[in-house]
């Protein structure tokens, strides 16, 4: 197999932003999230929950409520305005202000036709749903004090509003509160502060649900404008909410990281009355769970502690697969890390910074590798970086925003140097994925419309040298790229599963791999036999041979034996390919647990064989080692990768970010008593 | 010589009462519970013990009120019957014959007809498998039934009662045995079992301990060894079934009770912390805390007005739903070991030993009730696993039952080891002991052995130690202590050759003491303390020394570790006779020559009973219990057993108990006797349609006297049997409901011109008392001949005390019974003293 030299990275100082909001999209089955410093993610819950796209923040802008109309996702933030996206170039759209001060919830009704907002000044807007844009149309009656939660009744003609020490039932007709229900500050200490209604669920039987700072969970009847049941479900704050579809059960979350489920269940079996019970608890956070969605046949919760937690509802499941396992993701599917191979330096990706770092040598065997921070580079402007991309020869560095992107002059000598290329083709304004050829000559940038600019880049300037437009029209934006050693071949993969082949030579397309069901998470083209290996989200491994355009015999075999079960239930997706130098018939693949390398030359492992392996082949003779080997070596040293490279002088770069690392950066939890403590 | 079937071993009082779940009737006066063979119904107002339902003749395992006579209740038994009592007389209407051990006994109020019993799983081999099975009653009449009509229910169930409940309406039965419930819907005939898994990441043990249904929702709570409760709610659903968590308790929740309304929910485990739960309102609850022990069940009255909690230490402890403690029921408090020997109390008759940690306790057997625990340690006990506790070890009460000796001892490590011997004194007036000496570190080592001398003017008290001697300790007066009175000090410290000192024994009259050292056997003049003479039977160390009594008094008795019973006469000093028996045991009988010596013999014990005099056993029988006995004693009788053939007579004038492996008291009783209880309680039973109360006797005393005079014959008496019962004034004031009844004047009226008429009666009467003053006389003589002065003083207070306490109690024993018509008499003379004036 080989030794490798392994520069263990810890200094990457990743951290994840904290969960805000969520939204779940019944019919394309994707959940979009807000993250408090603005990123909207949107995940593919039919594809492995695989983070499809991800739609850089902003400082300006906050996001606080998210929804979906349809296929349109709307947000709304405490600058005021309501923002819509645009999905395919993953930029906003359009920002309205709503003119009400800060916006705190957005709720769009059963019919898609009206978006309410409330706002800080205690007004509820409404604004129609064009095909285009969205417009205002009137305000309900206006409070005092500031809407925290909406929620419109099935009809559309009712709307729930959660505000402080009250929820009130608006007619939207009219425009007038029909209800005034008061909230109960809770505890005698707390009498003197106000109870915030953090969510409110109007049910079509006219059942209202609020939960509030107080810790209670409360059901109303709002027919009546009356209390029917209270639950004291924690000693601080009730966050979220989420009603399942069929309104028989919802889940709130508490700050103390705890969510509730209670179901509406009948007193007697078979019996018509029945009453919201408190059923299951679960502790997936350490910090408060802002945002809930119940999806059915899960629980996806998301907080502070930055953890996506999609939790199985094993009463609703049938038969138990990938999808109906606790998961939970930590870090972004996408790699914030690139690795200037033959310069030995690494570029890390933050929100509104880049950093580059130069490894080093560590001192001795299992040392954690030490690296120099060549350069800090700060980003001026409100928008996020996008993506990021340094040049194998170290001398290049370029990074897009939404609005720009740019490109820099690394000069390595004893210290690093940087400067802005000054002229950049006007093609070039922003870009979904960047990537340099091997021999750092050229810079591809994949842009709107799934097109790929090829710039050539030299001392003297950067020139537009192609633009490659996929045959079948895709509008998806380009989310991998990967470019042959020869810098003959260029492949770009979209998000809508596509995956061209470009020649580089030719500047004209080459052919199209047959397009698979799942979105591919990684990629690369073998440095001497030229074939495309790809992996994607549910797992599977294609190998696609670029100069004869059909699958390998290995790929085919491969998806004849098919893989082995334990691999196709890893958590985590596949975020990066290397290929060995030493060996062509090695490859390696990485997701946040392990890494592993495949040998095609050996045997698949099938489902009656061990796949974890090592242990047992160490304690086997030469023989009988050869006749148990597979071609899966798995390798979980390394725990929480964030990327693993080959350099050129074929040593490993390992790039770590331990999930405890990350905990101590959150702000403290909810202080709870813990028994004998 | 041979075990007749004339003695058999049973089960007496101190048997656990907290053994299965007590019930409380109807109308919340009785609470039922199980104690050993029998139930007995105490009332919940005053902790007095009611009736005792006998009958069943091994351990009762379950009690359920009928759901169609709520004045009845049906109990199971091991013995494969299931009786049905009438509990308010105390009479066994029917016998259910089922055939196998039952373990449990469930009823539901919407299946007439039929109980629920939990039976051993037939046609399997492996024993630990159980069902439950519904049971139908035959209808047919007469006291014993063969019930055969048996239909399976569940299978695989666990045997603990508290672990199958039955939900609203009877409509499905809950059933948790290991990690799996399982509910079965009597309609659909469906079961549906719920599995948990053994433990989580988190380290959550989740094997079930007790189920419990709520009583109108359809909702199950479940209680777990870590102490979790879980409430199953939607179980008729495969998948769709969900249960909510609550987690109070730190260990496992021994017993869970719904409240009949099912507003709350009562759980208890180890903390001794009996938890109300609100249903439906989350974690909101209550407690009731410091009960002094661990609970083991929990039930409510049905009317949901008092709570009951039976406790680990054999205690009930009945709480009215405001929680305030109104009754507690006290057995014998048993531990997991006994360290101390049974002692009987001379002056209570009571059995001496260990209660509650640190504590002695003094338990009257013939009442079945502990008198009071003597707090031997004084320290507050803390309760924590791992924690060295101050226990007492050895206790001794002279002859007198004036001094009382006990030894404490605590060792944290082989090093360090604490012993405080305290001397103890009974105090007249209080009318308990007071402390009256502590020595701390009487011995350098443990204390192996104590004992008071019989001499009543200067009572010795001896112990040897581990450190090689034996020490005398006298009362002695300290003229420097000023006012404090006498105490104890030591008078001599005696060894042998360094020898270590393991058993002590004084002679009936006090005049000597034997101590056996090793292997020998010293026995010693407590006057000069002078060394008489010594006895050996090597090999094997001393276990146990008596002196033979009364006729035998000349033979020395001991048992060594080497399988030997030797008898040694010490007027020749010689080894009159010895036997190869392994003799765990030797116990002296105080009241006759008899010794009863327990010996094992592969994994049961044997009981020989013999007079050191006689070369042959008068008693034996094998195997009277399984495994090894702990402890014995012979406990002296309130009156001499009459009727004792050949083979029963060492058991007429004081009762063997003995404690087993399990800690079970046991006894052993005659045929003779079992029957007159029999027949006592059938012949109360017979005319019992009115309450035993003064008032009642003071009516229905001339019935009474009419049917004991009607045997010995005459003619006249016959002739007025009418009178009083078919007075019609009488008959209609005792059987007319109350709110029916006339107003009181008008009664009064009715009720002196009744008695006007029975004027004849009375000189009748005299004549009766006469004759029964005579009888009464006699049998006093008997007793005091019997049982010696001691007793005789007993039986003088005891009327005095006994008049004032005419319980309503219709089992009557026979020296109730004379009570009961003394007082006749006195108020019939004073009535008729009225009258004539």
């Amino acid at each position: 197999m080989g030794e490798f030299k392994v520069h263990r990275v810890r200094f990457f100082g990743y951290m994840p932003s904290g969960i805000r909001c969520m939204s779940f999209n019944e019919r394309a089955e994707r959940l979009a999230l807000g993250r408090l410093d603005g990123t909207l993610e949107i995940f593919n819950f039919k594809d492995s929950f695989y983070q499809e796209k991800v739609i850089p923040g902003n400082d300006s802008r906050s996001v606080e409520a998210v929804c979906w109309v349809a296929e349109r996702l709307f947000t709304a933030g405490l600058n005021g305005e309501i923002t819509e996206y645009d999905l395919e170039n993953l930029c906003p759209k359009y920002s309205l202000d709503a003119f009400g001060g800060p916006i705190w919830t957005v709720a769009c009704n059963a019919q898609g036709t009206h978006l309410a907002v409330g706002c800080e000044d205690g007004s509820i807007k409404l604004f129609e749903i064009l095909p285009e844009k969205i417009r205002f149309e009137r305000n309900l009656d206006r409070q005092k004090g500031r809407v925290l939660s909406l929620s419109w009744h099935e009809s559309g003609t009712r709307i729930a509003a959660g505000m402080l020490d009250m929820i009130r039932i608006f007619d939207v007709q009219s425009g007038h509160a029909t209800h005034r229900m008061l909230v109960d500050r809770g505890v005698s200490g707390m009498r003197n502060h106000e109870c915030v209604v953090w969510c409110v669920a109007f049910l079509s039987d006219l059942t209202v649900i609020s939960t509030d700072s107080s810790g209670k969970v409360q059901v109303w009847n709002a027919a009546m404008g009356i209390l029917s049941s209270t639950h004291l479900v924690s000693k601080s704050d009730v966050l979220s909410l989420a009603v399942s579809k069929d309104e028989s059960s919802f889940v709130v979350g508490t700050s103390e990281g705890t969510v509730v489920q209670f179901q509406f269940l009948a007193n007697i079996l078979g019996g018509d009355e029945k009453a919201w019970v408190r059923t299951k608890t679960f502790k997936p956070h350490t910090h408060d769970v802002r945002a809930l969605a119940e999806i059915g046949t899960a629980v996806v919760s998301g907080g502070l502690d930055t953890q996506l937690v999609v939790r199985p509802l094993l009463d609703k499941v049938d038969i138990m697969s990938y999808d109906n396992v606790l998961h939970k993701i930590h870090f972004p599917h996408r790699s914030l890390v690139s690795c200037a191979q033959k310069a030995g330096m690494l570029l890390f990706q933050f929100p509104a910074q880049l950093e580059v770092w130069r490894l080093g040598e560590s001192e001795g065997r299992g040392e954690f590798c030490l690296g120099t921070r060549e350069k800090w580079i700060p980003f001026q402007g409100e928008d996020h970086i996008s993506c990021s991309a340094i040049s194998p020869c170290g001398g290049w560095l370029a990074y897009s925003t939404v609005s720009s992107l740019r490109v820099y002059r690394l000069q390595c000598d004893e210290h690093v140097s940087i400067s802005k290329v000054p002229k950049l083709p006007k093609v070039l304004r922003s870009a979904h994925q960047l990537s340099f050829s091997d021999d750092s000559s050229k810079l591809f940038a994949a842009s709107t419309h799934s097109m790929v600019h090829v710039i050539s880049l030299s001392q003297s300037e950067c020139k537009h040298l192609h633009t490659f437009k996929p045959k079948s029209g895709s509008t998806e934006p380009v989310h991998l790229l990967a470019a042959s050693k020869d810098g003959k071949w260029l492949a770009a993969a979209n998000r809508g599963c596509e995956i061209h082949i470009y020649n580089l030579h030719k500047l004209k397309p080459h052919c199209t791999v047959p397009i698979y069901g799942s979105c591919p998470t990684a990629m690369g083209i073998h440095p001497t036999s030229n074939n495309l290996l790809m992996v994607h989200a549910d797992r599977q491994i294609f190998e696609y041979s670029i100069v004869e355009k059909q699958y390998t015999d290995w790929s085919r075999r491969v998806q004849r034996e098919g893989l082995h079960k334990l691999w196709l239930e890893r958590d985590t997706p596949v975020t990066h390919v290397t290929f060995n130098p030493r060996n062509a018939a090695q490859f390696m693949l990485h997701d946040t647990y392990m890494f592993c390398i495949i040998d095609q030359s050996l045997p698949l492992p099938d489902n009656k064989c061990q796949f974890y392996n090592q242990i047992t082949l160490k304690s086997l003779s030469e023989q009988e080692r050869l006749s148990h080997a597979h071609a899966f070596k798995m390798c979980t040293k390394y725990q929480h990768l964030l990327f693993l490279g080959l350099l050129d002088d074929e040593s490993l770069v390992v790039v770590q970010r331990p999930l405890t690392d990350i905990a101590s950066q959150l702000p403290a939890p909810v202080r709870l008593k813990k028994f004998a403590t | 010589m041979v075990a007749s079937a004339e003695v058999r071993v049973a089960r007496c009082g101190g048997s656990r009462i907290n053994f299965i779940e007590p019930i409380i009737t109807l109308d919340s006066r009785f609470l039922l519970c199980a104690s050993g063979d029998a139930v007995h119904v105490y009332s919940t107002s005053t902790e007095e013990r009611v009736h005792v339902l006998q009958g069943h003749v091994d351990l009762v395992t379950g009690l359920r009120l009928n759901s169609s006579n709520h004045l009845q209740v049906y109990s199971c038994s091991l013995d494969g019957t299931v009786k049905l009592w009438d509990f308010t007389d105390g009479i066994l209407i029917k016998t259910y014959i089922v055939g196998h051990k039952i373990f449990s006994l469930y009823v539901s109020k919407f299946h007439e007809g039929t109980v629920f019993i939990i039976l051993p799983m037939e046609s399997s081999a492996n024993t630990e498998a159980f069902q439950l099975v519904a049971l139908h009653l035959p209808k047919t009449t007469g006291p014993e039934v063969e019930a055969r009509d048996i239909l399976s229910v569940l299978r695989d169930v666990s045997p603990i009662p508290k672990a199958t409940s039955f939900g609203r309406g009877g409509e499905f039965v809950a059933s948790a045995s290991g990690l799996q419930l399982s509910v079965y819907f009597f309609r659909k005939q469906k079961t549906y079992r719920f599995s948990l898994k053994a433990n989580d990441k988190k380290g959550a043990r989740n094997r079930f301990t007790c189920v419990a249904s709520h009583p109108n929702d359809d909702c199950i709570a479940t209680g777990h060894e870590d102490g979790k409760i879980r409430l199953w709610r939607n179980f008729s659903q495969k998948k769709e079934y969900t249960y909510s968590t609550e987690h109070w308790h730190h260990s496992a929740v021994n017993a869970l009770h719904f409240t009949p309304e099912g507003t709350e929910l009562l759980s208890g485990g180890v903390e001794s912390v009996l938890v109300l739960w609100r249903y439906g309102a989350g974690s909101k609850k209550d407690f009731v805390p410091r009960l002094g022990s661990a609970i083991e069940h929990i039930s409510v009255s049905p009317d949901g007005s008092l709570y009951c909690t039976s406790h680990k230490d054999n205690k009930i402890v009945v709480m009215k739903s405001s929680r305030d403690i109104s009754a507690i029921i006290q057995g014998l408090v048993k531990g997991e070991t006994i360290r101390t020997d049974l002692l009987i109390d001379p002056r209570t008759k009571a059995l001496v030993c260990n209660g509650k940690p640190g504590h002695l306790q003094f338990f009257s057997l013939r009442h079945d009730k502990q008198l009071y625990n003597l707090d031997i340690v004084q320290q507050e006990y803390i309760h924590e696993a791992g924690l060295h506790q101050c226990e007492v070890t050895k206790a001794a009460i002279d002859a007198q039952g004036s001094w009382l000796a006990t030894v404490e001892e605590r060792q944290e490590n082989p090093e360090e080891l604490d012993i405080i011997l305290k001397l103890w004194a009974y105090d007249e007036s209080t009318q308990s002991f007071h402390l009256n000496t502590s020595i701390s570190m009487a011995h350098e080592g443990q204390i192996s052995a104590m004992c008071f001398s019989g001499d009543a003017e200067a009572t010795m008290l001896v112990t040897t130690g581990r450190d090689g001697h034996f020490k005398a300790w006298l009362l002695a007066d300290h003229p420097d202590a000023q006012g404090e009175g006498a105490s104890w000090s030591c008078d001599y410290v005696g060894s042998y050759h360094r020898r270590e000192p393991t058993r002590c024994c004084f002679s009936a009259d006090g005049s000597l003491l034997a101590v056996g050292f090793g292997e020998v056997v010293t026995v010693w003049s407590p006057s000069t303390w002078e060394l008489l003479v010594t006895f050996s039977q090597p090999p094997g160390d001393i276990r146990d020394l008596c002196f033979g009594r009364l006729s035998c008094s000349k033979y020395l008795l001991g048992t060594t570790t080497k399988n030997l019973l030797c008898c040694w006469n010490l007027l020749t000093c010689s080894l009159e006779w010895s036997s190869t028996v392994d003799v765990i045991l030797l116990q002296p009988d105080p009241l006759s020559e008899n010794m009863a010596a327990f010996s094992r013999a592969s994994g049961s014990t044997d009981l020989f009973v013999f007079k050191p005099s006689e070369p042959r056993p008068l008693f034996s029988q094998k195997a009277v219990c399984s495994g090894t006995v702990r402890r014995a004693v012979f406990a002296p009788r309130e009156e001499v057993l009459e009727g004792c053939d050949e083979s029963t007579q060492w058991l007429s004038c004081s009762r063997l108990y003995f404690l087993t492996e399990h800690m079970e008291l046991m006894t052993f009783s005659t045929k003779s006797e079992e029957d007159q209880i029999i027949a006592s309680s059938k012949q109360l039973v017979i005319d019992d349609s009115v309450a035993v109360t003064p008032f009642y006797l003071l009516l229905g005393k001339h019935r009474k006297s009419q049917r004991e005079t009607q045997d010995s014959v005459s003619s006249h008496t016959a002739a007025r049997i009418q009178l009083p019962q078919g007075s019609p004034a009488i008959r209609e004031l005792l059987h007319t409901p109350a709110h029916v009844l006339p107003s009181a004047s008008f009664l009064c009226n009715m009720f002196v011109n009744s008695l006007l008429i029975s004027k004849s009666g009375v000189r009748e009467d005299g004549r009766c008392r006469e004759e029964e003053m005579g009888s009464e006389e006699e049998e006093e003589a008997e007793e005091q001949e019997s049982e010696g002065e001691m007793e005789a003083s007993v039986s003088a207070q005891g009327p005095a005390v006994q008049g004032f306490q005419t319980e309503p109690t219709p089992q009557l024993s026979k020296a109730q019974e004379r009570e009961l018509r003394k007082l006749q008499k006195a108020d019939f003379s004073w009535l008729s003293s009225l009258l004539d004036s």
